[in-house]
């Protein structure tokens, strides 16, 4: 298997080419190890933060940030969206409160990102 | 009622401001924050990246602010909020609107511009068509979706590759929305690499580069856009013209610096950037007013705003604490691709020993050097591999350099 990708590594975005031999994963097109490192993670593994709003109950705002704490596979991106646009919580909520536990059999939690007060 | 320091704004650039003049000392301080909160825009900014300079990890824009708010609140810094800024005069008298006050006149020894920027809006882009409902400037549409919780459209054009529309084409996207794809004028976006990969790629959108609106159709929702190639005078090229159904357009077509304010306190400001022009203390030709963050100049990165914004403080607070005149500057002449710097001019017997100036370029480059000349000579050279509009550059002086310079310029060079 061949795939070309674009570093994001920093500013240069190399363009990259990964082939994949069995085990071997060979890098080329990269100008420094982290192209490496990156383009290997990226076949292997690949996986995103997901940031989104969940629904709050008798908050001063009626949506609350959050985060998956790790990166989630990219597979299981839209699954996980899904859930995440069912969710209800209610007020008050903080930063780090856990709004959906292992989301999706992935083992990573949702967490909110705002601080949401109770509606006075 | 005086205060020894007045801050214009509460986001990102306001409050490391406010706690950095708090370190030095100075008690007698005020930010006026316009919006029911503390934070800014960092607030509907839901996505991360921010902070990897900063705290050495990766936050999403409202924790990257709590941050900075619970660091007001720890050092009990005063703040006021739904309180509007109306003038600022050159001996700073600061007024504002609010409901508790009224119209209040207050006065400052010094002043930190912090106010941001906003978006550029349709009218500023004369483009032709109807004018339904359905088109929004990304940070509204962020504002929207993000806090209010609308969905704001199903099938959406991206008008310009800035940072905030790269990152609504992935919101919208993960919400079930289908994004057409994103038309850039020019021939480079002007967002950056990371988003691109991660906002477009990783869902397919196309990035159409020379590519821009020529209509829009739909009377009370927008029903179509019509996209066309330009050519390299940026004019639509006939018979290039595709329509895409849609329900709405996002523009992400520029920030603005916003300085009603500060031209009302006679600062005066850079052409280029529309922010003010600021000596190595972040002081504007007004002494005693200082500006950082957007407000100064467009950043990428809101650490960059941080750190900026922590030296305005700082040099605000010494402004209070030992009143140094500046009588002679050194001024930073820019050319050949450097468009300008931030600060635009030093007071090298004031300066500390070293000072970072940054600055975009014009253009995509690759394989250029950052070269500063010292009365025309070459004091030193920085290889870059590249170069591009979307991301600041800086660079570093020292005083120990600088003493003897009659003149000083950035620009860039070819690679040896």
């Amino acid at each position: 298997m061949e795939k070309e990708m674009i570093c994001i590594g920093c500013p240069l975005g190399c363009n990259l080419i990964v082939k994949v031999d069995g085990e071997e994963i060979l890098v080329s097109g990269n100008t420094c190890p982290n192209g490496e490192k990156y383009a290997k993670e990226e076949i292997s593994n690949p996986a995103r933060i997901i940031t989104s709003t969940v629904e709050v109950k008798n908050g001063e705002l009626t949506r609350v940030s959050c985060k998956s704490q790790r990166a989630i596979p990219k597979d299981k991106i839209f699954d996980v969206m899904k859930e995440i646009r069912k969710k209800e919580v209610v007020a008050p909520v903080k930063i780090g409160d856990i709004l959906i536990e292992n989301v999706c059999d992935t083992d990573i939690n949702i967490i909110a990102t705002k601080n949401i007060k109770k509606e006075v | 009622m005086k205060y020894d320091v007045v801050i214009i704004g509460g986001g990102p650039a306001g409050l490391a401001a406010a706690i950095s003049v708090k370190k030095q000392g100075i008690d007698n301080i005020l930010i006026i924050e316009r919006d029911d909160k503390l934070g800014g825009i960092l607030n509907q900014c839901i996505h991360n990246g921010f902070g990897l300079h900063t705290f050495k990890e990766e936050l999403t824009g409202p924790e990257y602010a709590q941050r900075y708010v619970d660091k007001v609140l720890e050092l009990d810094i005063p703040y006021i909020l739904n309180s509007m800024v109306v003038d600022i005069s050159a001996d700073k008298k600061v007024t504002y609107v609010s409901k508790q006050d009224g119209l209040n006149t207050i006065e400052a020894k010094a002043v930190i511009l912090a106010m941001g920027c906003r978006e550029r809006p349709r009218g500023a882009l004369n483009i032709p068509g109807y004018r339904p409902a359905g088109i929004y400037s990304a940070g509204t549409a962020q504002r929207l979706m993000n806090i209010e919780g609308y969905k704001v459209g199903h099938e959406v054009v991206i008008l310009g590759s800035g940072d905030i529309g790269l990152i609504m084409a992935r919101r919208m996207t993960l919400e079930g929305a289908k994004v057409k794809c994103v038309a850039e004028l020019m021939p480079y976006s002007g967002g950056l690499k990371r988003n691109i990969v991660q906002c477009l790629n990783d869902y397919n959108i196309p990035l159409l580069l020379s590519h821009t609106v020529v209509d829009i159709k739909g009377k009370n929702r927008v029903e179509s856009i019509t996209l066309a190639k330009v050519d390299e005078n940026r004019k639509p090229i006939p018979g290039t013209e595709k329509e895409y159904k849609c329900d709405t357009l996002l523009l992400s077509v520029g920030l603005l610096p916003e300085n009603e304010l500060s031209k009302l306190a006679d600062v005066q400001l850079s052409r280029v950037t529309s922010g003010p022009l600021v000596n190595d203390n972040f002081e504007t030709n007004i002494e005693g007013i200082f500006a950082c963050g957007n407000v100064l100049h467009v950043h990428d990165l809101v650490d960059y705003v941080s750190s900026e914004a922590e030296l305005a403080g700082y040099y605000a607070a010494k402004y209070i604490l030992d009143k140094k005149e500046h009588h002679k500057y050194l001024n930073i002449d820019v050319k050949d691709g450097v468009r300008y710097t931030v600060p635009s001019k030093i007071d090298v017997d004031n300066m500390e020993d070293r000072i970072v100036v940054r600055f975009r370029v014009d253009n995509e480059y690759r394989n250029k050097s950052i070269a500063v000349l010292k009365n025309d000579e070459e004091l030193k050279v920085i290889k870059k591999r590249v170069l591009a509009p979307g991301e600041m550059e800086q660079i570093f002086l020292n005083k120990n350099e600088l003493h003897d310079a009659k003149t000083l310029t950035i620009c860039l060079k070819e690679a040896q």
